[in-house]
């Protein structure tokens, strides 16, 4: 016990002036840069100077205690901030080298590029089909009917869910179970076909069956997309992800290959959030 | 003694009593307070309930009933010339009783057996008051006397006072009900009076309404002039003038202040759309019938129509005005009911906030809005002031909104206002269409109420 | 860039106009909406102004000892006051024999100046004998001139004054004989057939009364309800859901109705006198009280279940937690609700006309069983008055009747404000 504390005591404050990120936070080939980025709510700050490549087909899971800014910080790569009243980003995020906060940038346009999924399934109150073809539609994705079924077959068959819905695609989508919820609401995301995927603990309301299925879906769409995850669940990162950032209170502590992570912390915090101590 | 004094000598009495037995509580208690089952104020509050709540039912019971008892009294002493006469002439002889005791005529002026029956009843009504002094007064002081003496250490006071306030609370809340029995009841005692006049058959498929030529009673029925079927096509037509003002100008205006403007607009604008609800509908009427209504006409002749001065669009044009904050608070409580995921979820997918709102919110919230406008509906028929005021008194079947038209509850006012008598078809035609009007707007109300009460439920 | 970037690229513009064309629906709704409230308060402000000032015109009446002595209410209920006013009129405009003309020249002065005269004698019996400088009530016609109704540009067909009336008015103008003064008589008198004696001090009186018996009624009648119904009645109960489904509608049924229940209950059945405040005041609690009511849960709802655990753990009786704990703290909550209830009923017209609200009447009522009308009954009468004076009295009474809502609206908002509490 005494070690652990005389550990505490010696723990770096993440307040303090002068912090830097451990570990290498910069990739060759990114696809999303982020360096100083700094989030305000009102006079709060939220984020202090986050700097973070995510690459090519990769998933990068973020974690920490709760309130620690991960999900604010998933927020900001798709502009979902924007709709915050009152919610500030400052610092350079780029996405392909193209700066998503420019003028120029539509956040419409972003957000085709850079897919969400929540933290609670959220169907709209329409059949399986109008969830899966809304965003095809608005996009204007789809030049007939035929195309159109055909992504929604697709996008259903990827996110694993066409054999179950597949005779009752015009039932109320509300009338699936929490994990084929969620799985549609994926199957929803990747109809527009993203580039990014931001997935905000998404298993974090679902029971460990669906949870299971959820994470051999995410292994599958690495092919073919970036993910991000943020997920409270340390089990869940190292099973699903290839690198793991580790936030804590509104900074970017660590950053790393996830083994890496996992078995061999660098920074203190990071080895008291990983052995359990808290969070 | 009149009842007012002894009103307040009943409440002097009571509070006597309490004293009375807070100090016998603390008697018996002998001054161990612990001993008592409740606090010495309860079992004051004991023998004042007791004091007062029978001698009141008494006295109110009373003051209900005994004008009419000592009247069938005193007429069933009248000679029998006055006894024997039919109703209507009846009433009309109880008029001149009534207007002896309230002084408007002169006994001299009169039949000497009225003169006397007003006497006979002015004498038996002070020996009324004489005897429930008495009652009123015997009774309370015999019900203090009696609580006060049940007063133990182990009588649960606190127990038996809660149980009145219990029941008072209950008899307040079904006020509410009793008010909807009494609106059936009053409305249908006196409609079904005017369907044995005129049946009803006629009124609600009669093409013709003119009550005016049926004041004479041979004409009754047979003239055919109540004829239900223009006051509703008016009625309508004047309430779809008003949603196609009110729905698109709410319906958007709450869409834009929930989702688009920013708080410190919201704040500002919400209230002021609001002003729009508070201002009396009579105010309105003005509007309508001093700025609207020659604006339109002069702006008919401009264009070449002939738009009459009291046209079904300046009333349902005013009456769309009105309703806006109606639509638009219950659009906005719907919109904000629907949770923040699926707006996220459209945003996430890369709709604009338009196509958010069209294909997502808007479905979402649908039947919370369809709800509001079938109360805006509601409110838009049984609007009386607007249309009194604005709308015309001819019952034409038409649907040109240029032209005149009448509502059920302008002609209901138009039936009531002034003199009346409660059994000319005149009169009681008014309580038709009233009980007509009070069936149409609560079977709105109660689908929208059931679509709203559902609609909450699913997102709660 | 991918295919499917490319597609989203070109419909985006397409998207966007559509966006901006639906922000601009909503702002034009808004736009709209807030237009017409704007007309609607200037038009009527821009016509009622003017009512609160009245035209007077100073007359030099000589105070005839043989005509008003001795100076008492009885005897000069009978003296000739007209003919004195007359007589000092003549004296002024000693050029004016034609008969007609004379009519005219009375008519500059309106017919409550004999009562004027009346109490300027009763008040000052000493100055009999002398002539004195009386300012006395123009007529409705000279009103409107000096108020600029009347244009002396248009031909003297379409006018209602004529070039020798006009001639007289510009004269005691010159004299400074003809002034606008603040409208005491407005807020004094009663109703009157003549404009420039009409008053809402009935209707005033009329509303102050009905909505002292209103709230009298529906506020504890509204508490006690809302109270059982929050606090006490068992859920998921038949009854307890009629009441409230029943509530809730009568809250939408239309006030006419309510109108409707006044006659037949109140007065045909109960023997209540017509047109009287109790009638309006007991006809308005029953429209009012569901208001009351739903505002009331509201407030009780919204005082959290901790402070009852509290109350009940300390071994409190349900009324005793009720009565010493939740209910001082939705107070606040309820009395707001019972003023936005109080300044829509304040408002209402229709009920008022079903229960005989709607006679013509000069003296204020002294109780709760004297005739009365209400202010918007009375608008209601003055707006359905041919005269054109009454337009302005209409509209000024509009004003009143608006000054005195928004007072209400404004203090349930602070009290809203000042007595918030957050948990």
């Amino acid at each position: 016990m005494s070690t652990v504390i005389t550990e505490r005591h010696t723990t770096p404050d993440p307040e303090s002036d002068g912090h830097r990120t451990v570990g290498d936070y910069t990739l060759a080939e990114p696809r999303i840069t982020c360096r100083h980025v700094n989030v305000f709510y009102g006079d709060k700050q939220a984020l202090f100077d986050i700097n973070l490549d995510i690459g090519q087909r990769e998933v990068i899971a973020l974690i920490g205690p709760s309130g620690c800014g991960k999900s604010t910080f998933l927020r900001c790569l798709n502009r979902m901030n924007d709709i915050i009243e009152g919610c500030r980003v400052e610092g350079d995020i780029r996405l392909d080298d193209q700066d998503i906060y420019a003028k120029e940038m539509d956040p419409v346009l972003l957000r085709a590029r850079v897919g969400m999924v929540f933290q609670k399934p959220n169907p709209f109150p329409k059949s399986i089909y109008d969830n899966v073809a809304y965003g095809p539609r608005i996009h204007g994705l789809a030049g007939n009917r035929t195309e159109l079924d055909e992504i929604v077959e697709t996008s259903l068959k990827r996110a694993g869910l066409w054999k179950e819905v597949k005779d009752r695609l015009d039932h109320p989508a509300t009338g699936l179970s929490g994990g084929q919820q969620q799985r549609l609401c994926i199957a929803r995301t990747i109809a527009v076909n993203p580039e990014v995927v931001l997935m905000d603990e998404p298993c974090s309301a679902l029971d460990p069956i669906a949870t299971a299925t959820i994470e051999q879906l995410i292994d599958e769409l690495r092919s073919r997309y970036t993910i991000v995850i943020v997920t409270h669940s340390m089990q869940q990162a190292a099973r699903v992800s290839q690198r793991t950032a580790y936030f804590h209170m509104g900074r970017l502590i660590e950053v790393g290959k996830t083994t890496e992570i996992f078995t061999n912390p660098r920074h203190p915090l990071t080895e008291d959030y990983i052995t359990g101590r808290f969070g | 003694m009149q009842p007012q004094t002894l009103f307040w000598i009943l409440l002097a009495l009571a509070v006597y009593g309490y004293y009375l037995g807070r100090k016998r509580a603390l008697t018996v208690s002998g001054g161990n307070i612990r001993r008592l089952h409740s606090l010495p104020d309860y079992y004051g509050y004991y023998v004042a309930l007791w004091c007062a709540l029978p001698a009141l039912a008494i006295l109110s019971l009373w003051l209900l009933l005994d004008d009419k008892i000592i009247l069938q009294w005193v007429l069933a002493e009248l000679p029998p010339t006055y006894r024997n006469l039919p109703p209507d002439r009846l009433s009309l002889t109880v008029n001149v009783i009534e207007n002896l005791l309230a002084g408007e005529r002169q006994a001299s002026t009169v039949d000497p057996a009225l003169a006397e029956a007003a006497e006979h009843y002015r004498q038996l009504k002070h020996l009324g008051y004489q005897a429930l002094t008495v009652l009123v007064l015997a009774g309370a002081t015999a019900a203090l006397t009696w609580a006060q003496r049940r007063i133990t250490p182990g009588l649960r006071a606190r127990n038996r006072v809660e149980a009145v306030i219990r029941i008072a609370l209950i008899a307040s809340s079904v006020l509410a009900i009793l008010t909807t029995i009494g609106i059936v009841l009053s409305v249908l005692f006196e409609a079904l009076r005017f369907f044995e006049m005129v049946s009803p058959l006629e009124f609600f498929f009669g093409l013709h309404w003119s009550p005016q030529i049926a004041i004479r009673a041979d004409q009754v029925g047979a003239s055919g002039s109540f004829g239900f079927i223009p006051l509703l096509t008016g009625t309508l037509l004047i309430t779809a003038i008003a949603m196609a003002v009110a729905a698109p100008l709410g319906l958007l205006s709450a869409i834009y202040l929930s989702e688009f403007a920013k708080r410190r607009t919201r704040a500002i604008v919400k209230p002021l759309l609001e002003v729009l609800a508070g201002v009396p509908t009579v105010v309105y009427g003005f509007f309508a019938a001093l700025v609207v209504a020659p604006w339109l006409r002069d702006l008919g002749a401009r264009l070449g129509l002939s738009i009459s001065s009291e046209s079904a669009l300046a009333a349902g044009l005013v009456m769309g005005i009105m309703i806006i904050p109606f639509v638009s608070s219950l659009t906005d409580d719907a919109l904000t009911a629907v949770p923040r995921s699926l707006r996220e979820g459209a945003y996430g997918l890369g709709a604009t906030q338009a196509e958010t709102i069209t294909g997502v919110l808007l479905p979402a919230a649908l039947p919370g809005i369809v709800s509001g406008l079938l109360l805006a509906v509601s409110r838009a028929i049984g609007e009386t002031m607007i249309v009194v005021m604005a709308a015309g008194m001819a019952a034409k079947l038409t649907l040109n909104p240029l032209e005149s038209v009448t509502t059920i509850t302008v002609q209901i006012v138009a039936l009531l206002v002034g003199d009346q008598e409660f059994d000319s078809p005149k009169t009681l035609a008014a309580f038709a269409l009233g009980l007509t009007l009070f069936v149409i707007t609560l079977l709105l109300n109660l689908v929208a109420l059931h679509v709203i009460r559902k609609y909450r439920e699913q997102y709660e | 860039m991918n295919k499917t970037l490319e597609t989203v690229c070109s419909g985006l513009a397409r998207r966007r106009r559509r966006e901006i064309r639906f922000r601009w629906y909503g702002r034009i709704a808004i736009f709209v909406s807030l237009a017409f409230l704007a007309l609607l308060i200037t038009s009527i402000v821009a016509r009622g102004y003017k009512a609160f000032w009245q035209t007077e015109i100073a007359i030099d009446v000589f105070l005839d000892p043989e005509e008003l002595t001795p100076p008492t209410p009885e005897h000069l209920a009978r003296a000739d006051l007209a003919g004195l006013i007359k007589r000092s009129l003549r004296q002024m405009f000693p050029e004016v024999h034609d008969r007609r003309r004379k009519r005219a020249l009375y008519r500059l002065v309106s017919s409550a100046a004999p009562y004027q005269l009346r109490d300027y004698v009763l008040a000052h019996p000493d100055r009999i004998g002398q002539t004195v400088r009386l300012w006395v009530l123009a007529g409705a016609d000279v009103d409107l001139y000096k108020k600029g109704y009347i244009d002396p540009e248009m031909p003297a067909s379409e006018r209602r004054l004529k070039d020798y009336q006009i001639a007289w008015l510009r004269k005691l103008e010159s004299e400074g004989r003809l002034v606008l003064r603040f409208n005491r008589w407005f807020l004094l008198n009663g109703d009157s057939r003549e404009p420039e004696q009409a008053g809402i001090q009935v209707a005033f009186r009329g509303s102050l009364y009905m909505m002292l018996v209103t709230f009298a009624l529906s506020f504890p009648l509204g508490i006690a309800a809302a109270i059982y119904l929050e606090e006490f009645a068992p859920r998921n109960n038949v009854w307890v859901d009629l009441i409230e489904i029943n509530i809730n509608n009568l809250a939408a049924v239309p006030s006419i109705v309510f109108g409707l229940l006044g006659l037949a209950v109140f007065i045909g059945w109960f023997g209540l006198p017509r047109s009287t405040p109790l009638v309006g005041g007991l006809t308005l609690t029953l429209m009012t009280l569901p208001t009351v009511i739903i505002a009331s849960r509201a407030a009780l709802k919204a005082v959290p279940p901790s402070i009852r655990y509290a109350a009940l753990g300390i071994g409190a009786s349900r009324v005793q937690t009720v009565f010493h704990h939740v209910l001082p703290l939705a107070m606040p909550g309820m009395l707001t609700g019972a003023i936005i209830g109080m300044a829509r009923a304040l408002g209402e017209t229709a009920p008022l006309l079903m229960i005989g609200m709607v006679a013509f009447i000069v003296d204020p009522p002294q109780s709760l069983l004297d005739p009365a009308t209400a202010l918007p009954v009375q608008i209601y009468l003055w707006a359905d008055s041919p005269e054109r004076g009454f337009v302005e009295r209409t509209s000024a009474a509009i004003i009143v009747l608006l000054l005195f809502l928004g007072i209400m609206n404004l203090a349930a908002i602070l009290l809203r404000k000042r007595l918030e509490r957050r948990w």
